[in-house]
């Protein structure tokens, strides 16, 4: 069995246009993610109880089911609740690539949202009643006070869980959606040269993860340093 | 929503007519703990071996156990999945062979086992070297006074402290694995997410079939979270905080 590097080549444009698509997943999913989860994590830390356990049963489901079956249930779930709000006769067809892009919001919210709410809570409470204290209301004190604080905390940790959320993104493979994975997969399968285009595909994202990994820990170091 | 709602198709006959399809979840809640206890076996030994080596002195030794950890953590499992089961037996012809003889499970079984197991126990390694770490210098050094030789200071003084500050995490990492153990759904293995779309996509009643796999996946973490503080308090000791005030 030789191996033909020539197979890679000429599928580069293909994986190409699988990557950006993987790029973006990860990129929307964690500003989404982390937008959605740090909403959570006020709510989680909220005094009105509801909301509370509202927000911790949402984090809880979502993080103790796997994401192969989220995706599933979302892939699901999706086209009848839009037909839902639209009206629309049939389910609208939306395709797998934009149902992955809101699954992985939905479901990183919930780990972004732990991520968060350890950075709010290694926040000292003095903080919170000085702010109080200066007439801040609770959006002023979240906005200007707290939540800045939180962000910078907590970097290096959402850092590394955007590194998590860019490999997990491969696993839109099992919705039929063309990452880079899938993308190599349809090639490997249409021409049966699974072993090039496997290999290929776990270089190439062992040496991005490894060097943002790489990145993360010297940053890690600087901001240790500064504290 | 035009849903049409049947709580009773578990007990419908599934289409080849010898069995229910509560027996179809049943048969994949099986085969995901099956999965998930054989690779768990492979993860605690091989992360335990891993994470020891990475606390010695030998500089090879921590070499190739950062090594080990950093291939695993790097690549997404999914792709690990398809190297272990696409990639990997190329190489070696005679487990090819057998792959190709035997029923399909036992090599998809195989494959999703070691991927599991050998991922999993990069993420052990990475708690108990982290376990081991956090006990103060002293231990060893003490140990070493004594006349204990490097052996014997791991496996009386630092491992039995080390293993009961990393059942927490090795909690959460046993969670992890048994909802990892889904991916071996993508190499054809029939754990519960297989069976239950498959049961989904013969019936249609996607709802039903999906809530009976999340309601098992939410009980299996919480019976791993109640076996596990069992073990933990079982385990902990007197004096530290998680052994209480005695």
């Amino acid at each position: 069995m030789g191996f033909d590097f020539q197979v890679i080549v000429d599928s580069l444009p293909f994986l190409w246009k699988g990557f950006q698509y993987t790029v973006q997943l990860t990129a929307t999913a964690a500003v989404g993610g982390l937008f959605f989860g740090t909403l959570l994590a006020m709510a989680r830390l909220s005094s009105f109880k509801p909301l509370a356990m509202l927000a911790a049963g949402y984090v809880n489901l979502m993080r103790s089911i796997p994401l192969v079956l989220v995706l599933f249930w979302f892939f699901f779930l999706m086209p009848l609740v839009l037909q839902g709000i639209t009206g629309a006769e049939r389910p609208p067809p939306i395709g797998a690539e934009r149902t992955a892009i809101i699954t992985f919001i939905l479901f990183e919210a919930a780990y972004f949202c732990e991520i968060m709410r350890a950075g709010i809570q290694s926040i000292a409470r003095g903080q919170v009643h000085a702010a109080y204290a200066l007439g801040l209301n609770y959006w002023q004190a979240m906005g200007n006070v707290i939540l800045p604080q939180a962000f910078r905390n907590m970097v290096p940790v959402l850092l590394t869980q955007t590194i998590i959320l860019f490999q997990d993104t491969s696993l839109v493979y099992v919705i039929s959606a063309t990452d880079f994975l899938g993308a190599a997969s349809k090639i490997a399968q249409r021409d049966s040269r699974l072993v090039e285009m496997y290999l290929f595909v776990a270089v190439v994202y062992f040496v991005l993860c490894y060097l943002l990994s790489w990145l993360v820990k010297g940053l890690q170091r600087r901001i240790a340093v500064i504290r | 929503m035009n849903y049409n709602w049947n709580w009773g198709v578990f007990f419908q006959q599934t289409p080849d007519g010898d069995a229910f399809y509560w027996e179809w979840i049943v048969s994949g809640l099986l085969w995901t703990l099956a999965v998930s206890a054989a690779a768990w076996l492979i993860a605690l030994v091989l992360g335990s071996v891993i994470g020891v080596i990475r606390t010695t002195e030998r500089t090879w030794l921590v070499r190739l156990g950062n090594a080990w950890v950093e291939l695993f953590r790097n690549i997404p499992l999914l792709v690990q999945m398809f190297l272990w089961y696409f990639v990997i037996p190329e190489f070696i012809p005679p487990l090819k062979g057998w792959m190709t003889s035997t029923e399909p499970i036992y090599a998809q079984f195989l494959a999703a086992v070691l991927c599991l197991g050998l991922f999993t126990s990069a993420r052990i390694a990475e708690q108990v070297r982290a376990g081991i770490q956090s006990l103060p210098r002293g231990q060893r050094m003490a140990g070493r006074a004594l006349g204990l030789s490097e052996v014997q200071v791991y496996r009386h003084v630092l491992l039995p402290m080390a293993f009961r500050i990393v059942i927490p995490p090795l909690t959460s990492e046993t969670m992890n694995l048994i909802k990892n153990s889904s991916i071996a759904l993508t190499i054809g293995l029939m754990e519960l997410t297989f069976r239950s779309r498959e049961m989904g996509e013969y019936t249609f009643n996607f709802f039903e079939a999906f809530s009976a796999a999340t309601i098992i996946y939410i009980a299996i973490a919480m019976t791993a979270n109640r076996v596990m503080a069992w073990v933990e308090r079982r385990a902990a000791v007197p004096g530290y905080i998680a052994g209480g005030g005695r």
